[in-house]
């Protein structure tokens, strides 16, 4: 049997998926289910906490912070349109502030967490709370700061003149990246600071 | 890209330059370059060879954990093993033959055969294929370090002994001192992330690198499950590795996520787990389905009967086995609106699971069936799992189950679908694709010694158990005493053992035996259909030399009856 027999040399169009779409969209997936379990814990234990700090006592709105990070995924994009355009300059202004934006969010939980834990008594060991608060929130920031570095190496790459036509699509799967912790964001900020505030401890 | 394709505007759009390639220095022959090779490899065909050698490797050391658990209970009120190790060695098994023997080896028939099977040259990211099997490899000689790395085999605070599903608050660091549980843990967690990273290899492959012609309704039925397996994967791991990841924080920096003192709750444990460990059984079970799908058209010189519907009824398998989960909680005191749900979705993936035996049976109707051994094996996967999904249906009542939860009744049931279908079909697949992988046929009459005596003996050791479990014969006991009417049980049980064990031993010598010495098969030994067998055996790297396109379901057939072709009827 030879393969021979099998390959015709008709050449009508045969196109496939591109393999960094698909396997970007699997990842998030495979986020998306870790997430869900880290939400529903935090949602099963509220109002569950045998001792105080409580949710309602303790958490700030973080206004300055969301805003931060929900435009950077503006910034992103605009970005991303920048370097279709071949506009470096742009690219590098817009590229830049999303990582100054990234950061900004990352300094806000660095300084949250520092004054929960040394003025509010708030650790992961305290309540569930602080156990259910601490690791989703961890969980959201590690993916920020995974995101940072993955933002840093593509404004590295650019600066130095790295980035190929061949690699947009490699820059286009980091901004999708950041887009989808951006959407975690969007959940964690209506479970965490909307929600739970509200909800009395039984 | 077209937009962009333009290389002449930009200052950074000079050629990029690869670096050239490095090769370390490779020397045909000697054993080091062997090892040097299959270290550095990244090829699928090697790394799915790798995946299901160190499967059986751990199929063995998991069996011997087995025998030793059996020759326990042989006696009522034995002494030869202390609880202590009992609980190890039940823990180990459990352990091993899921993480380490059913996983490695589904991935391995996937990683070898799908590029193939598609028409392709390789998986989509060789080096993350790579990635995957040493993670996994490494999580299992983890695992049983955990038996060198603590005082030993005899001593306190060695090898996990909680349990394959870990239920709180028996982890909690009071209750499991040392580090047993961690090992337990932290293996779990790296094994979950080289699954997933393998199954997402699996699917960007299926979807993205098809050769010319093959739309996802022409893929072989086997790639089509395999998608649903490693779809299964991606959303099913990661809630394991998020219940180690509480775990580990419960356990080395004092959180209260299990902690029933504290306000966590333990039961949180069992759903967390469960909704992994469920669609795991199908993870798990829809492989042996794959190879079954493949082998028995070929044996009946039928194709599949209702292509379609098989495809319908896994995919909605995989969705229902999402929602299926507490029916292994019936005992923790559900309301009855949960027990109902539970029930009633487990009793309602009976019916694309049957849907999938009937069409198993009507590929068989009227076929010229060819009784080799691959064909030996399903045939006898198909009354077996009826068997398993029979006793499964029953577990779904409610009330039953409160009867039986945690009963050698379970055990009997998820033995008959763990060896009797899964461990089967991978034993139809071993003699069906080995000729592929190796060149060789293997050797018959080796090979019915092989099914009969494993068979005889499977049924031996698994059947009384259902009826120890009528009984009252708790799952876990270390031993019994002599009045519970359980010993005649246990001793057949037992004695079932050493028909499997010889049964194996065939198995395993025929494996080295044909290597060597077995007829040379041809690129096409079973007059297949499917790609694998348009290309030499073994194939090269390259897998084809052109490759390939199709216009049916059944390439091969298309090319050998030129006359009658399956394109111009589906």
């Amino acid at each position: 049997m030879s393969t021979a027999e099998l390959t015709s040399t008709s050449a009508s169009e045969w196109k496939l998926p591109s393999q960094r779409k698909v396997g970007m969209i699997c990842l998030i997936m495979t986020e998306t289910s870790l997430f869900v379990i880290f939400v529903v814990a935090y949602l099963f234990y509220m109002g569950k906490n045998l001792t105080g700090p409580f949710p309602d006592e303790v958490l700030h709105f973080p206004w300055l912070a969301s805003a931060a990070l929900f435009s950077s995924s503006l910034t992103v994009w605009l970005g991303e349109l920048a370097m279709h355009k071949k506009k470096w300059a742009l690219f590098y202004f817009w590229w830049g502030l999303t990582i100054v934006l990234g950061a900004y969010f990352t300094y806000f939980t660095a300084a949250e967490w520092v004054h929960l834990i040394y003025h509010e008594n708030l650790t992961i060991s305290t309540n569930v709370f602080g156990s259910t608060f601490y690791s989703l929130v961890g969980l959201h920031a590690s993916h920020v700061l995974v995101g940072l570095v993955l933002l840093t190496i593509v404004l590295v790459a650019a600066i130095r003149k790295k980035i190929h036509p061949d690699h947009h699509e490699h820059v286009e799967m980091v901004s999708w990246y950041w887009h989808f912790v951006d959407a975690i964001w969007v959940v964690v900020l209506t479970v965490v600071y909307i929600i739970s505030i509200r909800i009395p401890n039984q | 890209m077209s937009a962009h394709g333009t290389t002449n505007t930009a200052a950074n759009d000079e050629p990029y330059e690869f670096p050239p390639l490095e090769r370390p220095g490779e020397e045909k022959g000697s054993l080091t370059a062997l090892i040097q090779n299959l270290i550095f490899t990244v090829d699928h065909k090697k790394l799915g060879l790798m995946y299901i050698g160190s499967g059986l490797f751990f199929f063995v050391v998991a069996g011997i954990m087995a025998s030793l658990i059996r020759l326990q209970l042989f006696f009522p009120g034995s002494q030869l093993l202390n609880p202590d190790v009992y609980n190890r060695l039940f823990t180990m098994h459990g352990t091993a033959m899921v993480f380490l023997v059913g996983m490695p080896i589904l991935f391995g028939f996937a990683n070898y055969l799908i590029p193939i099977m598609i028409g392709t040259r390789d998986m989509a990211f060789p080096r993350l294929n790579a990635f995957g099997f040493w993670v996994f490899l490494f999580s299992g000689a983890f695992l049983f370090f955990s038996y060198l790395g603590a005082p030993g085999l005899y001593a306190a605070g060695s090898a996990p002994d909680v349990g394959w599903f870990a239920y709180a608050p028996l982890t909690a660091k009071a209750f499991s001192r040392g580090h047993s549980t961690d090992y337990w843990t932290l293996s779990i967690l790296f094994n979950g992330i080289g699954s997933i990273a393998t199954s997402v290899n699996i699917l960007v492959t299926i979807f993205c690198l098809r050769c010319k012609g093959m739309t996802l309704g022409k893929m072989p039925l086997f790639v089509w499950m395999f998608v649903v397996v490693a779809f299964l994967v991606v959303i099913a791991v990661p809630p394991l590795t998020a219940c180690q990841i509480m775990l580990t924080l419960d356990r080395y920096l004092g959180a209260v996520f299990f902690d029933t003192q504290a306000g966590g709750s333990a039961v949180l444990w069992q759903h967390f787990f469960w909704i992994f460990g469920h669609p795991e059984v199908y993870i798990l079970m829809i492989p042996g389905f794959a190879i079954a799908s493949e082998i028995i058209p070929v044996f009946s010189r039928k194709p599949i009967f209702g292509y379609p519907v098989m495809v319908a009824a896994t995919v909605s398998i995989a969705f229902i086995s999402l929602g299926v989960w507490a029916h292994h909680m019936f005992t923790v005191g559900m309301t009855s609106l949960g027990n109902t749900f539970f029930a009633l979705s487990t009793m309602v993936i009976a019916v694309p699971t049957g849907i999938k035996i009937f069409n198993w049976i009507g590929t068989m109707y009227g076929g010229k069936l060819r009784l080799e051994l691959p064909m030996l094996f399903c045939i006898a996967f198909l009354f077996q799992f009826l068997i398993a999904g029979l006793t499964g249906v029953m577990l779904a009542v409610t009330p039953f189950d409160w009867q039986l939860s945690d009963s050698y009744f379970v055990v009997a049931h998820f033995h008959y679908v763990l060896i009797g279908a899964l461990l089967f079909t991978f034993f139809a697949g071993f003699y069906y694709w080995y000729p592929k992988a190796f060149g060789r046929m293997m050797n018959v009459k080796l090979g019915h010694w092989h099914f009969w005596l494993f068979t005889i003996g499977f049924h031996i050791t698994f059947f009384p158990q259902h009826i120890a479990g009528f009984l009252g014969m708790p799952r876990r006991i270390f031993t019994y005493e002599a009045d519970r009417g359980w010993e005649i049980w246990n001793q057949i049980s037992t004695l079932g053992v050493i028909f499997q064990v010889a049964g194996v031993l065939f198995f395993v010598y025929n494996l080295i035996y044909s290597y060597y010495r077995g007829d040379v098969a041809g690129d096409d030994p079973w007059d297949a259909w499917t790609l694998e067998w348009a290309t030499t055996s073994p194939p090269p790297e390259y897998n084809f030399e052109k490759i390939p396109e199709v216009r049916s379901r059944r390439p091969l057939w298309d090319a050998k009856h030129p006359e009658d072709p399956d394109w111009k009827f589906e």
